[in-house]
């Protein structure tokens, strides 16, 4: 029979993935199905739902605006020291984000090393634009590997054609290159809005947890697990509604891979 | 009109020819892969750097310009139509370039599609055309920024036969009403012979031959260029009416003095089991190589004192029963080959 596997790789196999799918499963038993819809609708958790969705769309907007230029940057110009680089941005991938968060206080900070020339003007940490700022640090990352991927799977030959029909190297990047990419993009900024939902560590250290300025939902889920446990299970069940709904939008590219 | 020498130096390689074309005329570059053709062609594209030398079109030196600045058109191998556009925004992308306003490009689209008879395919996506439709809308779009210079690389190869026939056909059509100059690059002797007004013909980088399809076909330079137009190609060395050739002497119909090169087709080979009667004065004895099926002929590949290659019939190979290592007495006649200075 083809496709069997032996018992040695089965049996790891299956627990494996009870591991990931329990989990999930008990957080669907023990919800409070019956009070859900009245919970869902507490001004407590609609808020953190509309912060989280905000901060997390606008970190995602702020990644886009420069994780896009930054990943043509790493797959299309030859400059030395490109491998440094692609590896210094890839950093926040594996760093634990609440060093992220120490990170960006220490830059941005009321006495940070940039931080203190605002001070007069504004403040960062402990605003919801200190929030998306620590998203957006944690969740970029996320957006340029996958554009830059895209990138440099593209065939660059199009551009060529683009120049010898006279457009500018803008136009061949704004007519011909996006479009071309355009599949990569769109996964990277779903990617990277998701990793943004999600963010905590770098969030919390850098941003605080005042409820309607900087309590997202996974802050909410981490308060309310110790006053309200159900709370906090309602609002993981939202989270999880959410990331189910991007895997449902990613469904083609890596679900059927 | 155009007036180029390239030189483009790689490690390993190095290219350095000159390339000339009048208004109207097109020049086809013929060689074998690797020699260098395609690079020349990125050259006066201006997708590759000249290491020396320089472009001249329309008096203008051009070599210093990027690509997008040139005044050029370009078809590639491959087309490379823009996946995401459809037929009509592919050929209206130059002239937006060019700054011309949507609505008017895309007019100007429409009739280029028309005249190349595609009209009903003005939405389509370069995937849902075929081949030979794919192609026309890449020459079209190259056409469409009204170039002083147009480029085609391989233009036909990746067509099947048939379909090849038509196209060619169509963009020859297409190149005599264009007013520019066109450099053709191709390594198939048809195309080039078909398409072009001139060939130049490179090798390792250099050019070895140059002249009207008829000239070279007639007095090839190369063994390259002897096997692309079908003809036994020899140098030696002529006094009167003989040529010696590796120590075989033939007689040729031309008198002749010093270097020179014999050519003589395939079809001019006739093949004898024993010495034949009458004495031909072109005869040897000679070795089989190998037989292999040639349209609808058989090529015999022979060594000998020189090696030949000799078109029979199939009723000739069973008569003949010849087969891989016999040996054969091999005749040419006199007033079949052809002698030119070398």
């Amino acid at each position: 029979m083809r496709g069997a596997a032996p018992w040695g790789l089965a049996v790891p196999a299956v627990a494996g993935m009870a591991f990931l799918v329990l989990p999930l499963v008990g957080l669907a038993v023990r919800a409070p199905w019956t009070t859900l819809p009245a919970r869902l609708t507490e001004p407590r958790v609609l808020e953190a739902l509309r912060l989280s969705l905000i901060t997390a769309t606008t970190a995602t907007v702020v990644c886009l605006a420069l994780g896009v230029p930054l990943a043509w940057l790493l797959a299309r110009a030859r400059f030395r020291g490109r491998g440094l680089v692609r590896a210094l941005v890839t950093v926040p991938l594996v760093l634990p984000p609440v060093v992220g968060g120490v990170a960006l206080l220490l830059v941005f900070g009321r006495n940070g090393l940039i931080g203190r020339w605002f001070s007069g003007a504004f403040t960062l940490p402990f605003t919801t634009a200190g929030v998306v700022m620590a998203e957006a640090f944690v969740a970029m990352p996320f957006l340029v590997i996958s554009v830059e991927g895209t990138l440099r799977a593209a065939d660059p030959r199009y551009e060529e054609a683009a120049a010898t029909l006279g457009a500018s190297r803008w136009t061949v990047f704004r007519r011909v290159t996006l479009p071309l990419v355009a599949p990569g993009v769109v996964a990277g900024a779903v990617l990277c809005w998701a990793r943004a939902l999600g963010e905590f560590g770098a969030t919390i250290t850098f941003a605080g947890n005042l409820p309607g300025t900087t309590q997202t939902m996974p802050l909410a889920v981490y308060l309310a697990l110790e006053t309200d446990p159900e709370a906090a299970i309602v609002l993981s069940l939202v989270l999880l509604a959410v990331c189910v709904a991007v895997l449902a939008v990613l469904r083609d590219r890596w679900i059927k891979a | 009109m155009l007036s180029a020498r390239l030189v483009v130096e790689r490690e390993r390689f190095r290219l350095d020819i000159v390339i000339d074309a009048a208004a109207g005329e097109v020049v086809a570059l013929l060689g074998p892969n690797g020699a260098g053709k395609t690079t020349a062609l990125r050259a006066l594209a201006g997708l590759v750097r000249l290491s020396h030398g320089e472009i001249v079109l329309d008096g203008e030196p051009i070599h210093e310009r990027p690509a997008e600045r040139r005044s050029i058109g370009m078809v590639f191998q491959d087309y490379l139509l823009f996946p995401h556009l459809s037929a009509l925004d592919n050929v209206a992308f130059g002239p937006r370039c060019q700054g011309t306003p949507k609505a008017r490009a895309r007019v100007g689209a429409r009739e280029w599609l028309e005249r190349i008879g595609l009209k009903d395919h003005l939405h389509a996506r370069p995937h849902e055309l075929s081949g030979g439709q794919a192609q026309r809308v890449a020459l079209a779009r190259a056409l469409a920024v009204r170039p002083r210079l147009l480029l085609l690389d391989e233009p036909l190869a990746a067509l099947d036969a048939h379909t090849r026939l038509e196209i060619r056909a169509g963009l020859r059509r297409h190149l005599e009403e264009f007013d520019g100059a066109a450099v053709l690059v191709t390594h198939d002797p048809l195309d080039a012979m078909v398409l072009a007004d001139r060939l130049v013909v490179v090798e390792n980088g250099s050019i070895v031959q140059e002249g009207t399809p008829a000239e070279v076909a007639r007095h090839p330079r190369t063994d390259y260029v002897a096997r692309l137009v079908g003809l036994n190609l020899y140098r030696g060395t002529a006094a009167g009416h003989q040529v010696t050739i590796d120590g075989l002497t033939l007689s040729v119909a031309e008198e002749l003095e010093g270097p020179v090169f014999v050519a003589f087709p395939p079809s001019a080979v006739a093949l004898f089991r024993g010495r034949p009667d009458g004495t031909p004065r072109n005869l040897w004895a000679a070795r089989i190589a190998g037989i292999e099926r040639h349209g609808d002929q058989f090529r015999v590949g022979l060594d000998g004192p020189i090696s030949v290659s000799a078109d029979v019939t199939a009723a000739a190979v069973a008569e003949l029963d010849l087969l891989p290592g016999q040996e054969v007495w091999v005749a040419v006649k006199a007033t079949e080959t052809h002698a030119y200075p070398a």
